[in-house]
């Protein structure tokens, strides 16, 4: 099944075109062809590749860069871009550290271990605090989004090295003494042989799947990304619509914030940098368009894979890491263009056709 | 007038024309088989309603579009422009009605932009400046040249756009719409500036809405009307009558308001309505305007350009903040409602420009129909996709879409059906009141005739409509009353038996003695 097979009129569903047929179902249809293609050649160059153990590890990597990108989905689809969701990651990451250490309370002479629900619960508060700030920037003091977020990126960043003084919080085991134990669970357990990660990915994606295509908030979503000026004339709450996605992609920070420091059993202020920028390239190679309005779930997520799958192939078959950032760079680079090409092709095609030369006179 | 001596010989001077001319946009025939001379050392004035076709033409003329079939000939040679530039070296000018030029700039850069005076460390900006100073001085517009664009006021801005045609020494200069935002001394000047040019063998191809000002300085006067030209003459043997005859045509069947019912109560009602300009707050677009529309009742607002209807429209709608005054909806204040509210509330508004306002291009045809009304097929927390269709479908049958279904992208509907979906989908939240802003604006001439019985419909069903627009004809179609805007106020009210030329002498278009 291809990406564009999706709901009526969200990112695809002209009428079809008999002759382009084939062209436009490789071209729609991109990002899952290059997965199959990434499957194929890695499974040839290494034994070790195609096997079920191999993917549920290189699924639990693509997790993380997976629920980023699906956070940076609904900014994109707004029209919008977060830059600095690699940040939140981090400082979320700290601050689950920093919770699972104890906090000293000076004035009661007390030191409180929280449970671990209750960090993972005040981390996602934290993350979606930190879009909401965002969200504000851009909705309410009409400040770009690429320079509200990338300032917040910078800030979220020096208060994750600030906490820590630059340190790595290492024991986040917790103890059974003290009730806060199970904070590995995320990174390390399977539920049913699938990585919890790989859970919540599938979790986060269905909700997200869910909202963009059957709720009202969803349909605003579009609309606003599409045409703002003209969703606010339909009613549509665009200003509420663009400070929720900026929240909804900083929970979706946390979350990832949370599942590498579990999967690492460490907590560094340093963690995802320049995570943000692959979150971009999964969307845009999953097919939405970086002007809003266009781009599904499921393009998401298999930009996600394409991402994941290829870095870990590259690593597999003893490439060096040098040559793997030129691999991704020149994967995004093919699949922006080829983003260009449906998204031009398509206006021109109509009127294209449409001119049957009169006679003149 | 004075350059009208010396016309009658002139036939044989024509220096640029279309011949045969054919554009078609997607579906829309804009232009058919049109013929038109542009005379040596002449202003030839193009008169037309909106969306008649003249600004298409001028468009092909200068070089913007290729038009689908026929020919451009200069100079008895056939040409072809590739683009505006191509246009320009040949002579060819053209002065936007839209102003194009960059405010960020100053008017001597606007006026060099693309083709700055080089020297060999880079611009020549002394030599630019003079030659802008010369310029303006010509115009007698005391500007300093290096005054930034966003500076000045409307008018002045539309000096400088005249002035860069100028400077290019353009043997063939377009005017569309040149005086809409000038003052009327600064009308004066312009008309002086054309004499002039043309005395020094400039040909000129002058269109206004003004028709009355168009006569004055023109020589030949040429008619289009939904892309045919329908009458070509010598401006000395014609009058207004002539030009609103042939503009308008008669054998148009443009409805007739929807009787045989009683109004109901006010629905909605606008007092005291002020509305300050969106650049010089000062400045009211809407000036302590109040107006009271009942259930069932159509109201048409005519205007020219710039005479604040769309102002008044989007205040009304909660676009646009009000400076004082009040809008009651069945007597309840919308004082501080957001847009949305407002449409929960039964007010909404169809804007101007569909393209930029109305249509979300990357949704289908079904999508946006419901777009407003989503609510309305919510259950818990998800959408009824089987609700929602419901809704499509009796949408699409209500206002008549041809679609190949709920599911076809808006790219592929004319602008006709596509102005029907934007009306379909105000209708669709069920509205009290429906305000729209030039429903017929670049829809053809069937489309017209559908919206507006569309608009009967809906009235006898108890729905206040106002609409706006810039034709005459369509005044006097499905409203039952007209008012008239000018500068911001209502000049003039009139019943649905009200003539044509009555309707344009109160908004300033043409003064019938």
């Amino acid at each position: 099944m291809s990406e564009t097979s999706v709901s009526p009129g969200r990112a695809g569903a002209t009428p079809p075109a008999r002759n382009l047929e084939i062209g436009r179902l490789l071209l729609e249809g991109r990002a899952f062809f290059a997965l199959i293609v990434i499957v194929l050649v890695f499974s040839i160059l290494s034994p070790y590749y195609f096997s079920l153990g191999n993917f549920l590890t290189m699924a639990s990597h693509v997790a993380i860069f997976g629920i980023l990108a699906i956070g940076m989905l609904l900014v994109i689809l707004n029209g919008g871009i977060d830059l600095s969701v690699g940040s939140t990651l981090g400082l979320s990451g700290v601050i689950a550290g920093f919770l699972m250490q104890g906090v000293t309370l000076d004035a009661l002479g007390i030191v409180l271990y929280p449970p671990v629900w209750v960090v993972v619960v005040l981390t996602c508060l934290l993350g979606g605090f930190v879009g909401l700030i965002n969200g504000v920037l851009v909705a309410r003091f009409k400040v770009p989004a690429f320079v509200a977020t990338l300032g917040v990126m910078y800030v979220a960043r020096g208060a994750a090295l600030l906490i820590t003084n630059g340190l790595t919080y290492n024991n986040l085991g917790g103890r059974p003494a003290l009730g806060n134990t199970g904070f590995n669970w995320l990174g390390f357990n399977h539920l049913l042989g699938v990585p919890v990660g790989v859970l919540v990915l599938i979790v986060v994606s269905l909700c997200a799947n869910t909202m963009l295509s059957r709720t009202a908030f969803g349909r605003w979503l579009y609309a606003s990304g599409g045409n703002e000026r003209a969703a606010e004339l339909s009613g549509v709450p665009v200003k509420t619509v663009q400070v929720s996605v900026y929240v909804l992609s900083g929970i979706c920070a946390a979350a990832a914030g949370l599942i590498l420091s579990s999967q690492l059993t460490s907590a560094g202020p340093t963690a995802g940098l320049s995570y943000e920028l692959t979150a971009i390239a999964a969307v845009v190679i999953g097919g939405a368009a970086l002007t809003g309005g266009r781009g599904n779930v499921r393009g998401t997520l298999l930009g996600a894979f394409v991402i994941g799958f290829l870095s870990d192939g590259l690593v597999i078959i003893g490439i060096s890491s040098y040559w793997q950032t030129v691999f991704t760079g020149a994967v995004i680079v093919l699949a922006v263009l080829l983003n260009a090409v449906q998204y031009q092709r398509r206006p021109k095609a109509v009127p294209g056709k449409a001119i049957p030369v009169p006679p003149a006179g | 007038m004075s350059a009208a001596a010396g016309v009658a010989a002139a036939t044989d001077g024509v220096v640029l024309s279309a011949r045969n001319v054919d554009k078609l946009y997607g579906s829309t025939h804009a232009l058919k088989g049109v013929n038109f001379d542009v005379h040596r050392g002449k202003v030839t004035a193009l008169f037309g309603e909106n969306g008649a076709g003249k600004s298409t033409l001028m468009k092909i003329l200068s070089g913007v579009v290729a038009p689908t079939s026929g020919d451009i000939e200069l100079e008895g040679l056939r040409v072809s422009f590739a683009s505006t530039v191509e246009a320009r070296d040949a002579g060819v000018s053209i002065i936007h009605q839209e102003l194009s030029l960059a405010p960020n700039l100053s008017v001597r850069d606007n006026i060099f932009l693309g083709r700055e005076i080089r020297t060999a460390t880079g611009v020549d900006f002394a030599e630019e400046a003079r030659q802008t100073r010369l310029l303006l001085e010509e115009l007698e517009e005391d500007i300093d040249p290096t005054t930034l664009v966003a500076d000045l006021r409307l008018g002045q801005q539309q000096i400088v756009e005249i002035a860069r045609a100028l400077s290019v020494d353009a043997r063939i200069l377009i005017m569309d719409e040149p005086t809409s935002a000038l003052s009327a001394s600064e009308v004066e000047v312009l008309f002086k500036v054309i004499r002039d040019l043309t005395s020094r063998g400039v040909s000129i191809v002058y269109i206004s809405h003004h028709l009355e000002e168009a006569l004055q300085v023109s020589d030949y006067a040429v008619v289009l009307r939904d892309g045919t030209v329908t009458a070509t003459a010598e401006a000395k043997d014609i009058d207004l009558q002539w030009i609103v005859h042939n503009m308008v045509g008669d054998h148009y069947d443009r409805g007739a308001p929807p009787t045989g019912y009683a109004f109901g109560d006010v629905t909605l009602s606008i007092r005291d309505l002020c509305v300050a300009d969106a650049t010089k707050s000062h400045n009211l677009v809407v000036d302590h305007l109040s107006l009271d529309v009942r259930a069932g009742e159509i109201v048409c607002i005519y205007g020219l350009m710039g005479a604040g209807r769309t102002e008044l429209l989007e205040a009304v709608a909660g676009r646009v903040p009000i400076a004082s005054g009040e809008v009651l909806l069945r007597d309840r204040p919308l004082k501080g409602l957001s847009i949305a509210e407002r449409i929960s509330r039964g007010l909404v508004l169809v804007p101007e420009d569909r393209q930029r306002d109305g249509l979300v291009q990357t949704m289908s045809v079904g999508e946006n129909l419901s777009l407003a009304s989503i609510r309305s097929f919510v259950k818990g927390m998800l959408t009824s996709r089987v609700r929602e269709r419901k809704l499509v479908e009796a949408s699409i049958r209500d206002v008549h879409i041809k679609t190949a279904g709920g599911s076809a992208t808006i790219g592929s509907l004319s602008g006709g059906n596509q102005q029907k979906v934007v009306i379909g989908k105000m209708l669709a939240t069920d509205p009290k009141a429906i305000l729209l802003d030039e429903p017929s604006r670049g829809i053809d001439i069937g489309a017209k005739a559908e919206v507006f019985r569309l608009l009967g419909e809906k009235a006898r069903q108890g729905l206040a409509v106002v609409y706006s627009t810039s034709e005459v004809q369509e005044c006097l179609s499905v409203a039952h009353r007209i008012i008239v805007m000018r500068r911001g106020k209502i000049s003039a009210e009139f019943g649905p038996e009200v003539l044509k030329e009555e309707i344009m002498a109160a908004s300033g278009e043409a003064v019938v003695h």
